[in-house]
């Protein structure tokens, strides 16, 4: 189990440039998808960020999700610092099976979880077989 | 990671952190690179201190309160967080980065603390713990008196 695990974060190194309207540090968070029969689950770990700094954003086919993170502590003598504080960003490629319009997003706790439905046309479908 | 050995101002350390700097400028990436002592699978900590007390943060996305076990003893602070693997009937996993179970982390204090007056609250994903020091190790200021 503590195998799976990584406490440090990774930079957002495979992020493509975007413009970004304030310098500082990016990280990119760790996320789980989940794909279920109806809609596709994604859930990202962005600790320290407020729901109103959340910007999820679809353009292009492109997912992305940048969570602002008000930065803390900045005065402060460091005895250890093993982290870092600063926004998370990440962009994910969505095919077309996701039917944009009905994309939600909620954070509590500090992860965000993004509700990506499938189009009707994409769901499974059960063919009954004649006899 | 025992914290008396964590010496910012030692020689060595300084000379690492300024190659580490001038290593992520050069990279492009601007992350601090972890100190030494980090374990996979250790919940990464900063910890900085006040005159009156220590404070360790660390990033807790998910958990509740009921899921973290924080205790002091002696001059050890002790962090325990469980979190629970959620499993989905149904489901296909396609990236599953986010850590499950149990991790702990053992912070030999630098200085004695108050143990009944330590606090720690929980926001936004961020556990931040507050250890008042004890009242002999607060720095006492001196009046001098001019004749």
């Amino acid at each position: 189990m503590a195998d799976d695990t990584q406490a440090v974060k990774t930079p957002a190194s495979e992020v493509a440039p975007a413009e970004h309207t304030r310098s500082g540090t990016y990280y990119r968070p760790n996320v789980d998808i989940v794909e279920k029969a109806d809609e596709l689950i994604v859930r990202a770990d962005v600790p320290g960020a407020t729901a109103d700094g959340i910007d999820v954003k679809f353009e292009d086919g492109t997912l992305s999700i940048h969570a602002k993170v008000p930065p803390r502590n900045q005065d402060v003598d460091f005895l250890v610092r093993e982290y870092g504080v600063g926004d998370f960003y990440r962009e994910f490629r969505v095919n077309e099976t996701v039917d944009v319009a009905r994309i939600s997003a909620e954070l509590a706790d500090g992860v965000l979880t993004l509700h990506l439905p499938k189009i009707e046309a994409a769901k499974p479908r059960k063919i009954p077989v004649k006899t | 990671m025992v914290l008396r050995y964590m010496n910012p101002s030692h020689p060595v350390q300084q000379l690492r952190r300024e190659m580490d700097r001038l290593w992520s400028q050069v990279m492009g990436d601007q992350i601090e690179p972890p100190w030494t002592g980090l374990v996979r699978g250790q919940p990464a900590v900063n910890v900085w201190e006040t005159e009156e007390a220590l404070f360790v943060e660390l990033e807790t996305p998910g958990l509740k309160s009921d899921q973290l076990d924080i205790s002091v003893a002696g001059d050890q602070l002790s962090i325990r967080v469980h979190r629970p693997e959620v499993e989905e009937q149904g489901a296909t996993y396609h990236r599953r980065e986010r850590p499950v179970g149990s991790f702990s982390r053992v912070l030999r204090l630098p200085s004695p603390v108050d143990a009944d007056a330590v606090e720690a609250e929980l926001q936004n994903g961020v556990l931040c713990i507050k250890l008042p020091k004890a009242k002999e190790a607060r720095p006492r200021k001196i009046q001098v008196v001019g004749k």
